[in-house]
């Protein structure tokens, strides 16, 4: 079992090299007039430097004087000594700006997740034991309008339903005009306040998906033939589904459960950037339509490593719930 | 009923009665394989006149090809045929509808909207006016004092060592001298030029002004001779130059000159406090202008009112637009129908990009395995790897920084979504491969001596196809979701061109959210129910390809 973790790791790490040259190289293609660019505009601002002398700043704080493959290995090395260079956008260092953020998204994740395994799970449920109902079918259709809701269509719905005709909500930002003037728990209340709507859509785009999932393997559970033999023994249909049958349902459940917590400091890029939330993924958007190629660049690594981490979980995760799994 | 008969090709204890069913239904697909064995062999028996009333097994039971088994249990999947009928229609919309439409993609309209500016000013003088005829000798300091020693009744002052006499014609008029020699004059009348604008002299003021004061019909200035008539109009041998009034006037347009009518009508207008009179100019053209008072700066406002064209832009839905107009007065419906074309262009051709990498990368990986596998399967790992969404933004980032020429910009969008899609394709590819090489009829083309591509492409893949198709059309949906939030983001497909998602991005502007529900609610609604219908058709099929497998 260690063996094949380490394994895994080790093959995380070189996939992760690639990955980064990939990125890496993908920067460096853009057109040079996008740095140039940035240099101008740094250039223009008062007090600032000269033209020439931000763009040899600029080239050689990110090796952009060298070739890509040396540039590259300067990168790496300062990237695994742990700096990661300084925004350009935000003008703080990229670690600074990503703490910053990335706590709120977390939350923000983790609520919807929760809310998410709440809703999806049982429905799945009801839906794989009521096979070929009504209930059945609106379950699959509800799954199905899920995932194939525009987030952006639906986030805007909401707006103009609940903040614009209802005036339940902020339109945008994440604290209210007189935030300032609440205590900590009048404060906490308007964040929250101000996180319902993009939770409500996280939850509603991304709940479909693990709920067709439920219901699948729920179904393959239910005609196994263990099932059968539960139910000949005399069980109760209660105990049947939710004792023998939901618990083996289970484990690819805690296997894909597992393999997207990582996934939830990712940051929601568009619902943020709808709601103007300040979170990693309105943050990683503006830098990435400013331009701001430090950000970008560990931003891009961040999902990177959070990916492989995911699947790394969700395979281990897989042999530890499933005693029948046995990896050599 | 319908949805019940699917039930039986899956074992299910929980309804005993049942298993009678499915045991009959077993047996009628046997029958139906050998009877598709049966045609093949011998020709159908419809040329056989006695056909209709033989009891063979063909005739008995219908003979259905696999595909045509497909067929039939996908169109009883209600849902299923529901989505197809949306697909169509919407297909019909996109493709047919631009056609049909009587605007094109990019037609503008227009109104005609009343717009009103700023034309003229027009101050009644309660102040006096100055005219000066020697400068050095009737500065502003001097005509300060000049109105002080009016107001105080003085007849002469003292200024900087000279003595000014006032000379007093009436309450409107004052004459200044020094020492006999006229040097300026204050007065609550003023000259305007009848005819093109033009400066007139001290002396040709004062004259005129006087002869105004006197009440004469005729005065002389600067060697000729003018007439004054009781209205105020100056002329020279019956050519209108100048008046007199009250008023001044000053045009606040550019290029706008007034002429004696035009002051006339508009002095007449003042004076009977209208707030709006109508006057046809020379060239007969015929405006309405619009007096407001401006008490804080005791003057009059004189505006045009014209008709201008605009871009008849947020028109609500009428006859002509049965949605209304966007931003720049196009006609929503239209947009929406090109939109439409786009979006299903883009979701194809990435859709098609995606398998034919996937099929190929996932075919060969799947055949020959070993290192070949292991290449292309850590190729695959690297590319899901990469955050696809954010490459996505940079590029387009950078493509706008780069000016990319919207219609190549398209082309590159599509490009990126497949190259950035392939990776599933070929998992999924390679599985089933994998699965399907050590099955015997595999074996059998080998010993068969069948070359290598023709034995992947001609008896592994079509194997695979039932799952591609099913992927595909489910990847149809996604692709057009994301390329719709980055046109939406502004990032995907450019104005000119429309797709839905741009149509989407007017709602960026808060008004356009809480105002103009047409213009993004039937968009969106568009894009739900075609991505609903993908996946709603995808999961249809795979229900049919695969009963056992129904998800």
């Amino acid at each position: 079992m260690w063996k094949y973790i380490l394994k895994r790791v080790l093959l995380s790490v070189v996939i992760l090299f690639f990955v980064a040259f990939i990125i890496y190289a993908l920067m460096r293609c853009l057109p040079t007039s996008y740095i140039e660019n940035m240099a101008r505009q740094k250039s223009m601002q008062p007090g600032s430097k000269s033209f020439e002398e931000w763009m040899a700043q600029l080239a050689g704080a990110y090796n952009l004087d060298k070739d890509i493959i040396p540039g590259f290995f300067g990168w790496l090395g300062s990237m695994l000594r742990g700096d990661f260079g300084d925004s350009w956008k935000w003008t703080i260092p990229v670690v600074d700006e990503f703490n910053k953020t990335v706590w709120l998204s977390f939350v923000m994740g983790a609520v919807s997740f929760v809310l998410e395994l709440i809703i999806a799970i049982p429905l799945g449920v009801i839906a794989a034991t009521k096979q070929y109902s009504k209930t059945d079918y609106a379950i699959s259709v509800i799954a199905l309008a899920g995932i194939s809701l525009p987030t952006f269509f639906f986030a805007s719905l909401l707006k103009l339903v609940f903040s614009v005709k209802l005036g339940w909500f902020d339109l945008y930002g994440l604290v209210g005009r007189n935030y300032n003037q609440l205590n900590a728990w009048g404060q906490f209340l308007d964040k929250a306040h101000h996180l319902v709507l993009p939770i409500i859509v996280l939850v509603v785009v991304s709940m479909g998906s693990l709920m067709r999932y439920t219901r699948t393997n729920m179904l393959e559970v239910l005609n196994a033939d263990y099932i059968r033999t539960a139910r000949a023994k005399g069980l109760s249909e209660r105990k049947v589904i939710y004792k023998h049958a939901f618990r083996n349902t289970l484990i690819p459940i805690v296997t894909i459960v597992g393999g997207s917590l990582p996934g939830l400091f990712a940051g929601a890029l568009i619902t943020e950037t709808l709601f103007s939330i300040p979170g990693i993924g309105f943050a990683s958007y503006q830098s990435m339509v400013a331009g701001d190629i430090p950000f970008s660049m560990f931003y891009l690594m961040f999902m990177a490593v959070l990916t492989l981490l995911g699947n790394l979980l969700a395979d281990i995760l897989y042999a530890v719930v499933d005693p029948r799994v046995r990896i050599s | 009923m319908s949805d019940k008969n699917d039930m039986n090709f899956e074992p299910t204890p929980v309804y005993p009665h049942s298993v009678p069913e499915k045991a009959a239904r077993r047996h009628a697909e046997k029958i139906t394989e050998d009877a598709v064995k049966n045609s093949s062999a011998s020709s159908p028996n419809s040329d056989d006149p006695n056909g209709q009333y033989s009891l063979n097994d063909d005739r008995r039971v219908q003979v259905l090809s696999p595909g045509a088994l497909v067929a039939k249990r996908f169109f009883r999947n209600r849902l299923a045929v529901t989505g197809m009928i949306i697909l169509l229609a919407m297909f019909l919309f996109s493709f047919v509808g631009g056609l049909v439409s009587p605007y094109k993609q990019d037609q503008k309209f227009y109104r005609v909207d009343l717009q009103e500016k700023d034309y003229a000013g027009v101050q009644k003088n309660s102040d006096f006016v100055y005219t000066v005829a020697d400068e050095s000798l009737f500065k502003g300091p001097v005509q300060a004092q000049t109105l002080l020693n009016i107001m105080r009744g003085n007849e002469s002052f003292e200024y900087n060592g000279s003595t000014y006499d006032l000379e007093k014609i009436n309450d409107e008029l004052y004459v200044i001298t020094v020492g006999g020699k006229f040097v300026g004059l204050a007065s609550k009348l003023t000259i305007s030029a009848a005819g093109e604008a033009q400066n007139f002299s001290a002396d040709f003021t004062r004259a005129a002004l006087l002869a105004q004061a006197n009440e004469e019909a005729e005065f002389t200035a600067d060697g000729k001779t003018y007439k004054l008539d009781d209205e105020g109009s100056i002329s020279e041998g019956g050519n209108e130059v100048a008046f007199v009034s009250e008023y001044s006037i000053r045009p606040l347009m550019s290029d706008v000159f007034l002429d004696k009518d035009f002051k006339t009508q508009l002095i007449e207008a003042v004076e009977k406090k209208d707030t709006s009179f109508v006057y046809t100019d020379k060239n007969g053209e015929t405006f309405e202008y619009i007096l407001s008072f401006d008490a804080p700066r005791n003057m009059w406002n004189v505006k045009q009112e014209k008709e201008t064209r605009v871009f008849d832009s947020y028109s609500f839905p009428t006859k002509e637009h049965w949605l209304g107009t966007d931003r720049n007065g196009m006609d929503m419906l239209t947009r929406l129908m090109y939109g439409g074309r786009v979006s299903l262009i883009i979701g194809f051709i990435v859709v098609i990009i995606e398998t034919v990498l996937g099929v190929i990368m996932g075919g060969i990986s799947g055949y020959f395995g070993g290192w070949v596998d292991n290449l292309i399967m850590r190729i695959v790992d690297i590319l899901y790897c990469i955050p696809s969404m954010p490459i996505i933004i940079i590029l387009g980032a950078a493509m706008d920084a780069a000016n990319v020429d919207p219609k190549i910009r398209m082309l590159y969008l599509m490009l990126i979504l497949g190259i950035l899609g392939w990776p599933s394709i070929a998992r999924l590819v390679r599985g089933q491969i994998l699965s399907l090489r050590e099955q015997e009829f595999m074996t059998a083309t080998e010993s068969c001596g069948i070359s290598v591509p023709k034995r992947i492409f001609k008896h592994l893949l079509p194997n695979v196809i039932p799952q591609l198709i099913v992927v595909m059309t489910m990847g149809l949906g996604s692709t057009i979701i994301t390329e719709a939030t980055l046109s939406f983001l502004g990032l995907g497909v450019r104005f000119p061109f429309a797709s839905w998602g741009n149509i989407i991005n007017d709602v960026n502007d808060t008004f356009v959210l809480t105002n103009y529900w047409f213009i993004w609610i039937p968009a969106g609604v568009l894009l739900l129910i075609t991505v609903l219908a993908f996946n709603i058709v995808g999961d249809g099929l795979r229900d049919a390809f695969d009963p056992k497998m129904k998800r």
